[in-house]
Order: structure tokens, then sequence, then C-alpha cells
């Protein structure tokens, strides 16, 4: 103790230097952060290098910032709450609260198939859609080279072989060596892919004639293209795009298609427009499209009230049947308790995913066990009708969780003050009335909390859906939505993030609808427990 | 059950008798009936993946032939790959959610500063909206940033973790701070006085005090990530990166090719470990799902 006190006494004379620059004292310490920095600093570095490269210039900023950030935070003296706040804060920043704020600006642009980037990405792939061989020019040999996994022609114009790749355009290379037939057969730093390998490989040939050469830096010029793998051809855009005007130009029918900035289309006099656009804010128009569009509003309308329905109804069925069980199982004169209960949870503990996949085969109409063991061997399509899905959908659900309820309850029916119960049962109180007026208001207080929380969860409860019936049987219509569908494998559809024809706008503009559900859930659930009272 | 009921009649008279069935006896049928719904389907895919067979298809009864063919034929699929996927995945996440959970409560819990009390509000009303309803932004923001680090991109497993450690913040730090806040400040005090900096102190004295919450958290952050389908889906695209939701869905969702005895033995190997470890260790689970919501 007085040794403590002399260093106490001394220290304000000679103010120690602080210890997140001090190499001495520590020890292993201030090398290890050192060490930490070094490794972070190095990969940041990484990252902005080759966001350079890729001149991807919001990530090359976002980077910067971060890295300079992390180097003052770890290195300065007053940023100590912050060394402990940064690492989770910057992927909260960038996975959570970016997406979430992505989401609500996608919601307003038409951004999907068809409007995926900018205009001039736009311009440059309409011209290479419409490319068409030019009529009178020569074919020219042409071998096919490869440096790893990159392909490039090798063609041969006037004794000189030039080579390109999709990348890079065709440049006259010295050193190359051609047959009789003037296709290249030695082309220094290539490798020659041929015919025999070529005819092997049903990928290799698809890549060969997807591939196009551009023949100078202007798509305009055209581009190198074979369909053989022998001979090439020029091939040249049947549009001709004006920058001046905004305008493309067919060359052989005339027609002219106007840059239309509201809806991101190449549009012509008589209406119709090019297939590839460009990404532009349409403001409310996806909220819009969302309840009146056709094909889409009576189904999206069938999706939300499933929706609702399928999470107020699985946590009713699910807290019922757990408070029933725990009603009856929570008895001191019941022997194996224990054992009951560990039987009791098991579907809880079985994964839910590997649940809802085993139920699906279970209830399989041809050979599922269900139909077989308790209806006779009966034809009852389980997840192909629309109400049985529904049902089956809700019963999976419900064996799934109801033992968290029944844990949740037991737990909550444990903590219940004996002498209430005493004492109401001295008052006269029969067993439905001490339920009713005791038991069941008391056990309210502390599971309503967590079942709002349940009713977000199943709200998005994304994986029963898709792992049972995949949304299915599907609605009538060409909507893509199914009447076990709900808002978030809705989403999921129409998004077509998995393939397909995409519409990222519509499907952030649906997102942020559940947003706002989720959203007030949770504010009622908040007021609930009043979790601020404890910050 | 059967010694229950053969005991009773020594010990009651009829009339007891009668009211031990009103009151307890029937509780056991109840129960009997319970047990079966809860573990039928759990003991029909023991039975499935001991079948010879590679179909669900219904046998007149369970274990009807027992072989270890479905068991040797996992190893001929990518099935060993996904499992060490989603371990490689689940544990990162895992150990991501709790370091840096542990770091956020810490600097809550310990340290008074400006826009506090604004970081924690802000954090709950963030928890409040689930990452998996953002999944298109998700799927856009991965797909430009592999453009720059292709491992940052689809179908990137470090991608995915870093979508997962995303959520982690705002999921576990309050579960953490309660925790944090539940150990005496003199500890620390005692400690500063004696020259430990805050860094010491994290590291060894508040972080062994704190290994239960430790525990529960990370468990949850490894049991989100087993269980997460969507985001998995997404951003995992060839098969020798899928983790065993996505890959499991796979093998079943085609219903002509559908390989049910893959997928019951792999689900028995797959659930055996997750129901050793929550039932061994149910009562923590249990406690951190729901002090998520109610706080004593």
């Amino acid at each position: 103790m007085a040794n403590d006190d002399a260093i106490a006494v001394k220290e304000p004379r000679a103010p120690r230097e602080s210890h997140a620059r001090r190499w001495s004292g520590l020890g292993w310490g201030f090398i290890a952060k050192l060490l930490m920095m070094a490794l972070v600093n190095a990969l940041g570095l990484t990252i902005i290098l080759s966001a350079w490269n890729a001149e991807a210039w919001s990530i090359l900023a976002v980077s910067v910032i971060l890295l300079v950030a992390a180097d003052i935070i770890y290195f300065a003296k007053r940023t100590l709450p912050l060394k402990y706040l940064y690492p989770g804060l910057i992927f909260l920043a960038i996975f959570q609260l970016f997406t979430l704020a992505y989401t609500g600006y996608v919601a307003f642009t038409n951004y999907g198939t068809g409007h995926a980037g900018s205009q001039e990405q736009a311009v440059e792939a309409t011209l290479i859609q419409n490319e068409r061989r030019v009529e009178g020019t020569p074919t020219v040999p042409l071998a096919i080279v490869r440096d790893g996994d990159t392909l490039g022609f090798a063609v041969t114009q006037d004794g000189i072989v030039s080579v390109g790749t999709e990348e890079d355009v065709l440049e006259p290379v010295s050193g190359a060596v051609v047959d009789d037939s003037g296709r290249a057969t030695e082309v220094p730093g290539w490798e020659i892919v041929t015919q025999n390998d070529l005819f092997a490989d049903q990928a290799l040939q698809q890549d060969v004639i997807d591939l196009r050469v551009p023949v100078s830096d202007d798509a305009e010029e055209g581009s190198m293209r074979t369909r053989d793998g022998s001979s090439g051809a020029i091939y040249q855009s049947s549009l001709e795009w004006d920058d001046e005007a905004q305008t493309f130009t067919d060359k052989e029918t005339g027609t002219v298609y106007v840059a239309d900035q509201e809806t991101g289309n190449f549009v012509a006099d008589d209406g119709s427009r090019l297939p590839t656009g460009w990404s532009v804010t349409v403001g409310f128009d996806n909220f819009v499209k969302a309840v009146t569009d056709q094909n889409l509003a009576g189904p999206l309308l069938k999706v939300t009230l499933w929706t609702f329905a399928f999470a107020i109804l699985t946590v009713l069925t699910s807290f019922g049947l757990g408070l029933l069980f725990a009603l009856i199982y929570n008895d001191d004169r019941i022997r194996g308790r224990k054992w009951m209960r560990t039987i009791f949870i098991l579907p809880y503990a079985f994964p839910a995913f590997m649940s809802a996949l085993l139920w699906r085969g279970m209830l399989n109409r041809e050979f599922g066990i269900i139909n077989d063991w308790f209806f006779f061997g009966a034809d009852i399509n389980w997840l192909g009708d629309p109400w049985l899905a529904k049902f089956a959908i809700l019963w999976v659900n419900l064996w799934l969780s109801y033992p968290y309820w029944f844990l949740v309850c037991t737990g909550a029916l444990q903590a219940l003050p004996s002498e209430t119960m005493e004492a109401s049962r001295m008052d006269g109180a029969g067993r439905w009335r001490q339920f009713r007026s005791i038991t069941l208001p008391l056990l309210m207080v502390s599971t309503a909390p967590l079942a709002i929380s349940s009713f977000a969860f199943n709200f998005n409860n994304f994986t029963i859906i898709y792992m049972l019936t995949e949304g299915g049987p599907p609605f009538p219509g060409t909507s893509g939505l199914g009447s076990t569908d709900i808002l978030i494998s809705a989403i999921y559809n129409i998004s077509g993030v998995s393939g397909g024809s995409a519409d990222y706008g519509l499907a952030s503009a649906l997102s942020i609808i559940v947003f706002i559900v989720v959203g007030i859930i949770s504010a009622i659930a908040f007021r609930q427990t009043r979790k601020l009272e404890e910050i | 059950m059967t010694e229950v009921t053969a005991q009773a009649p020594a010990r009651r008279t009829p009339s007891r008798r009668g009211r031990w069935w009103a009151e307890i006896g029937w509780k056991y049928p109840v129960a009997a009936i319970i047990i079966f719904y809860a573990a039928f389907p759990l003991v029909y895919v023991l039975s499935a993946s001991l079948s010879s067979s590679g179909t669900l298809s219904s046998t007149s009864s369970l274990f009807s032939d027992i072989s270890f063919s479905n068991y040797a034929a996992l190893s001929d699929t990518s099935y060993w790959t996904w499992v060490v996927n989603t371990l490689i995945v689940g544990g990162a996440s895992a150990l991501g959610a709790v370091f840096m959970g542990a770091c956020a409560a810490y600097a809550f819990s310990r340290f008074r500063f400006k826009g506090r009390r604004g970081g924690l509000t802000t954090l709950l009303i963030v928890q409040m909206f689930p990452q998996t309803v953002a999944f298109v932004s998700v799927f856009l923001l991965l797909t430009a940033l592999g453009n720059v680090v292709p491992a940052l991109g689809i179908n990137s497993k470090i991608a995915l973790i870093c979508v997962y450690l995303g959520g982690a913040l705002g999921a576990n730090t309050f579960l953490m701070y309660g925790f944090f806040n539940t150990i005496p400040n003199d500890i620390d005090e005692s400690a500063k006085v004696d020259g430990a900096t805050h860094a010491q102190i994290f590291w060894k004295l508040i972080m062994p005090l704190v290994t239960p919450i430790l525990a529960v958290v990370g468990l949850l952050a490894f049991i989100s990530a087993f269980g997460d389908f969507i985001l998995a889906k997404i951003v995992l695209v060839s098969q020798d990166e899928w983790t065993l939701a996505v890959g499991m869905y796979q093998w079943v969702s085609n219903q002509l090719s559908a390989n049910w005895g893959l997928f019951a033995a792999g689900a028995v190997i797959a659930s055996l470990p997750v129901l050793a470890i929550f039932l061994s260790l149910q009562k923590y689970i249990v406690g951190g799902l729901t002090a998520g919501s109610v706080k004593g």
C-alpha cells in the first residue's frame, strides 16, 4: 500500500506518456498493436490501390477515409472509446447502415435488368448488342490464343499478325509464325488453342463465339469476331450514336431513338424502345406500381395479407401450445419431468432449415409418409393446394417453435411469486379464475415483448417458406408469386438476385414497406420494455 | 410409467386414485402423445438415413434395414466441403461477433463520453431493422466491392462473414452491455490505481469475468450463421463455397432428382453436434434469447 501511494504522489510531477504511443512499460502490448496497425494499413492500401485501378471512386474515397480514421484513432490519446468501438462500427456502417440507406435509394430508381448502369454504359452495350457482320468485308485467317484465363484472337491481315483480347484492341505483334493458310501457329507470349482443343470443350466454344476483340478504342469502329474459330470478320453496330443529339440512328431503317432521361430508355417516335437502358430515379413509381400494376397488385395484396396472417397465427398457435404444455407439466408431482422436457424441446434444437426440408419430404404427395401413415395412403396434395400449403406451413412452424414458448413459459411460471398464487387460492379463486386473473396477466408482462419479437422474426421468416414450398403453388398470371409467399420471399422473387429478370427498384420499394412494418412493431416492443431507462 | 400406475393402487384408496388420475395421471398419456409429435420426424429421419434406398419413400416400418451406405455416399458429394465452409463461416462470425461486441460493450459500460447515450440509442434502433430484408442492396454492394477486391465480392466466404459481422454489433451489444454493467466498477478502479492500462483491464480483468456472456453470444452468432439461408444463398454461388443450408437445400429442392437418403444422413450428422450443444446448454441459450428483449 505504501508503494502505491508513492507512485500516486510522484505521478503529477512527471506525467506519463500515453500508453497509446509508449514503447516501454507495456512489453509486447504496444508492439502487438503496431503489428496489427501495419497489417490494417497494408490491407487498406491494397484496397485503395485496386479501387484506383478499377476506377471505383466511391469505394476509393470511403476506404481512404476509413483508413485515415483508423490511424488517427489508434495513435491518438483522446480517442479512447473509439478504440473499442471502431472495428464494430465499420462493419455496422458498411454492411448494415449503408445497405439500409442504399435500399432507400434504390427504391426510388428503376435499377434492374435493362436499367443496370449509367447512360454511357448503356450506349456502349447497345452498340455491342447490335453488331452485325459488315457486308462485303473479307474474312481473315484467325487463330485463338490464350494466356491463362484470358482468351484472345490472333488475326492475319496483309501478312501481319495482330493480337487482341476483349479488353485490349488488336495490335500487331512481331515474331509470330503463320502456316500456309495464313493462320498464326506461334505467337510469342501466347498459347495457341488448337482446333481439336476447341471442339473438345463446349464452354470454350461458347466463350470464343461470344468473344469480341475491338478493332479500336471507339466502339463504333466495330470488332473482330468469329463463327468457326478459324476465320474472323469485322462486325459493326447497325446503330450509330450521336453524342451531341443524344440519339441512336438505325443505319438500315433510319429509325431515330432518343435518350429519354425520365425513363432511362432510348425511345423511337413510334414508341418502340431499345432493350438496354440506364438507371434513373423514378420517384414513387415503384410504390405506385406495387399497388396499381395489373399483374402485380392483386398477388401482392394477397401476399401481404398472408404475411400478417402467417406471423400472427404462428405466434398465437405456438405460444398457446407452448403455454398449455408448460401449464400441464409445471407440476412437481410428475415423475420424469426432466426427460419429458428434453424430448419436448427436441424440434427446437434440430436446425430449422433441416426441419423444413424434412417436412417437405414427409408432406410429399406421392411418397411422403404423412399421407401414408396418417391418412391411409390418401392422395392429399399438401404442398400443392393453396389452402393446404398454408396450413402445412403453419403446422410445421408450430412444430418448430412451440418448444421455445414451452421453455419461456415454464421459466416464467416458475418465476411467478408463490405468495400471490397462495393468496388468490385463500380468497377462493378457482383454477380457471386463478389462471385468467393472476397467472396469465403476470405471464404476459414477461412474455409479451418476446411475442412481439417473435412476430417480427416470423414476418421475415424466409427460410421456412422457401424451404417448404418456395412460395408455391403459384398464383395464376405472370406475377411469379405464389399463395404461400410472404413479403420477403416475394421480394426475393422480384429482385432476381438468384437469376432471371431483375427489378431491384421494385424489390427495394417492397423492402422499405417491410422495414416500416417491422419498425412499427419494434417501436411497440421498445415501449414495452423501456430499454432506454437502462442506458 | 407402468411402474407408476402399478404403485398407485397400493398406496391410494379408490377415491384418491380417481383424484390422482384427474390431477396427474392423465398427464402421462398426454405426454406420450406430445413426445410422439415432437420426436417422430426426428426418429423418421434417423431411420431414413439408415435405409439403403435413396428415396424418402414410405417403408412399412422404421429401421426395416440398417445400412450405412448413405453415410458412406456422403464422401462422394461436396457434403464435407460444406461442413467445413459452415464451420469457417459460423466460427469466424462467432469470433468476430464476440470480439466486437465485447469491445463495444466495454466502451459503453466503462467510459463516459460524448455521444454515448446517442450511440446506444442508435444501436437499439438500427438492430430493429433486420439485415436480411436489405438483401438486395447487400447483393449490389458485394457486386460493386467484388470488382475492386474479389475477396469481398459475390461468391466469397469472407464477404459473407463480413455481412454477418455487420449485424453483430446491433444484435449483441445490448446483451453484453447489461452483463458488463453487473461487473462492479471497483475492480477497474483498483486496477487503475495499480497502474493498469485500459487495455490490460479489458483483456486481463474484464474478459475472464464475462466469459459466460461471451459463450452465449458466440453460440447465438454461430447458430444464426449456421441457419441463415437467404444471405448465404445470394452470396455463395459456386458449389464449393456453399454452406450446409444452401447445399442441402439444393439436394432436395428438385423433386425429380431429390436425394433424400443423402439428405437424411447429412441432416443426422450435422444436427447431432447442434443437438448435443443445445441440450447441454439449453438454460443459457434460452436465457440469452429472453434476455435480448426482457431484462429483469
